[in-house]
């Protein structure tokens, strides 16, 4: 196969904000049902990661009978390699305020929070800002629209969504148990509309243009652009706004340094793509028939030759036993007892046969682990040892 | 009326701290973290004293309240410096260099990771992943931000710092 060489820049996100009122009051005078079709037409998936339809979350929210309800913009963005949220909310804050607003409009609520991650401090000041111009503007429409900052404290796991009310609710950041889902049973327990950044600045795109701009990007089941951050041994690392469906040849084409080993799709708990398996991996969600797709929150990291992967791997372990919230016991014990596996074999006190019974322990942790974060660490470990398995003893 | 007097005036500053941030946050469970936050940004760190006052102050019990602050990597709950740096140590980070920098810290420092100098000025910490991966290696102290980090640059930032020592200038906002 080869290569295309035509990734297709886009340039959604990062144009101008300045229509962002015209835009408000234009989607706040079409009827809530149409804008929802809008969204579910064009096919926009959450940007987060999970890749849930958008869509479909605001109509669930909106069927709920609740009196009251919550918007929460999710900009806990703590998964290495990505840096794409704090990027809009600095260069675009009102595109995501006005989403927001428009969610609101939609599914009948009319107090929304920002979950901003603590290392993000900095930004606090300039978003308040943005959020008192675009709360004095939605009061000059009759909108009382409330929207408030809250601050996360360093902690990974509250990206995870029931997480991250509890966090907000005051508590030790522990996942849920779901179902209930959040559109039915959410911060405080009630209905609760929860977007990544990067999807609310999407919807604003989709009201702007109309679903049919947005859904001719990209390919089947993954339609639109998507930011993707790129970081690690790149010569030009940054954020790029990217056609989904892209192969990932294409992509180290573009991006590489000429030497790239391997690449990691989605952070820490994304997966590891080796070169021979470039050619046959795209980017997108799954659903595709042929060859791999991975889906991603961003995060594209580019390893060169001289990257030892055992290093790599221990550094995600070392992430994910300090990141583990300890409620669960498969994700508590099982990244330590991976970390000190690795470790072990590498020391040559275990032989290489141990890395097999990891690879079940990972297995077990997928099905057993309350939350993502224990689901996925089987995602970077086993494609990492499992390609990479010489590197892992030697 | 006399002994209220009496209580008011030898109120330390951190229950006045606790006092003015419940005024501002309110009593309810959800204003926790913020109120934890506030103390930390005062304070530098969560002590004992503080977590049982606001414990009170929220009507729940002091353990529930130490067993939130110390769910956070943010929240210290050990008497940290007036500059706390914190350098990721996540992959983007620690393929670039991250263990020079912070070997140049504690070289001029004189101090491990986890330690504060003996004046209280500095302490030093690694954290996850910050956010700024195409810009590595990074590290904040207290909540500003440094990147594209070298040996020299790590030096000549915290001789500025060290410049300003004893000066009335705290970025801890």
């Amino acid at each position: 196969m080869t290569p295309g060489y035509d990734l297709k820049r886009v340039d959604f996100i990062f144009q101008t904000e300045s229509d962002w009122k015209e835009i408000l009051q234009k989607s706040l005078s079409r009827p809530p049902a149409e804008l929802i079709n809008e969204l579910i037409s064009s096919e926009l998936k959450g940007r987060g990661g999970a890749g849930f339809p958008t869509g479909l979350k605001w109509k669930l929210a909106a069927d709920e009978l609740s009196p009251i309800k919550y918007i929460i913009c999710n900009a806990d963005e703590g998964e290495p390699g990505t840096f794409k949220d704090r990027e809009i909310l600095s260069k675009v804050p009102m595109k995501v305020l006005t989403a927001m607003a428009v969610c609101g409009f939609v599914i009948g609520s009319l107090e929304a929070y920002i979950y901003l991650r603590g290392e993000y401090f900095f930004l606090k000041p300039a978003l308040n800002k943005a959020i008192q111009e675009f709360q004095a503007t939605c009061h000059d429409l009759n909108f009382d629209f409330r929207i408030k900052l809250f601050m996360g404290a360093g902690a990974y796991i509250c990206g995870e969504e029931t997480a991250l009310f509890e966090s907000m609710e005051g508590k030790r950041g522990e996942p849920r148990n779901k179902p209930p889902y959040p559109t039915s049973f959410g911060y405080l327990g009630k209905p609760t509309v929860i977007n990544n950044v990067e999807t609310l600045a999407h919807t604003y795109t989709i009201f702007k243009y109309g679903a049919k701009r947005f859904y001719d990007l990209g390919v089947q089941y993954s339609r639109g652009s998507k930011l993707f951050s790129v970081s690690g041994d790149s010569p030009k690392p940054g954020i790029y706004e990217l056609e989904l469906g892209m192969s990932l040849l294409d992509f180290v084409h573009d991006f590489g340094d000429g030497d790239t080993k391997a690449v990691q799709v989605g952070g820490a708990s994304g997966f590891l793509v080796p070169q021979k398996r470039f050619a046959e991996t795209t980017i997108g969600f799954q659903g595709k028939l042929t060859g791999i797709s991975l889906p991603t929150g961003g995060s594209m990291m580019l390893f060169n030759s001289s990257r030892s992967m055992y290093n790599v791997l221990d550094n995600y372990l070392e992430f994910f036993r300090e990141e583990s919230c300890g409620q669960c016991t498969p994700c508590r014990v099982g990244c330590q007892q991976l970390l000190n596996g690795i470790k072990a074999v590498k020391r040559g006190e275990k032989t290489g046969q141990y890395l097999d019974k990891l690879l079940r322990l990972t297995e077990t942790m997928q099905y057993t682990a309350k939350c993502g974060l224990g689901q996925s660490v089987a995602n970077s470990f086993s494609s990492i040892v499992e390609n990479f398995r010489e590197e892992m003893i030697y | 009326m006399f002994l209220n007097f009496i209580v008011f005036f030898q109120m330390c500053p951190v229950s006045e701290l606790i006092l003015n941030l419940t005024d501002q946050y309110g009593h309810e469970r959800t204003s926790l973290l913020p109120i934890l936050q506030g103390v930390v940004q005062q304070e530098n760190y969560l002590s004992e004293y503080a977590m049982i006052e606001i414990a009170r102050a929220l009507n729940l019990s002091a353990a529930e309240v130490y067993g939130t602050a110390t769910f956070y990597s943010f929240l210290e709950y050990k008497k940290m410096g007036k500059y706390l740096i914190r350098i990721c140590k996540t992959i983007s980070c620690s393929m670039k260099g991250k263990n020079q920098v912070l070997m140049a810290i504690e070289d001029m420092l004189k101090i491990k990771v986890g330690e504060t100098t003996p004046d209280g000025m500095f302490s030093l910490l690694q954290t996850n992943c910050l956010g700024f991966c195409h810009m590595a290696p990074a590290m904040l102290i207290n909540f500003d931000v440094y990147t594209d980090l070298t040996p020299e640059k790590v030096r000549e930032i915290l001789s500025g710092y060290l410049n300003r020592k004893g000066g009335a200038n705290d970025t801890r906002i």
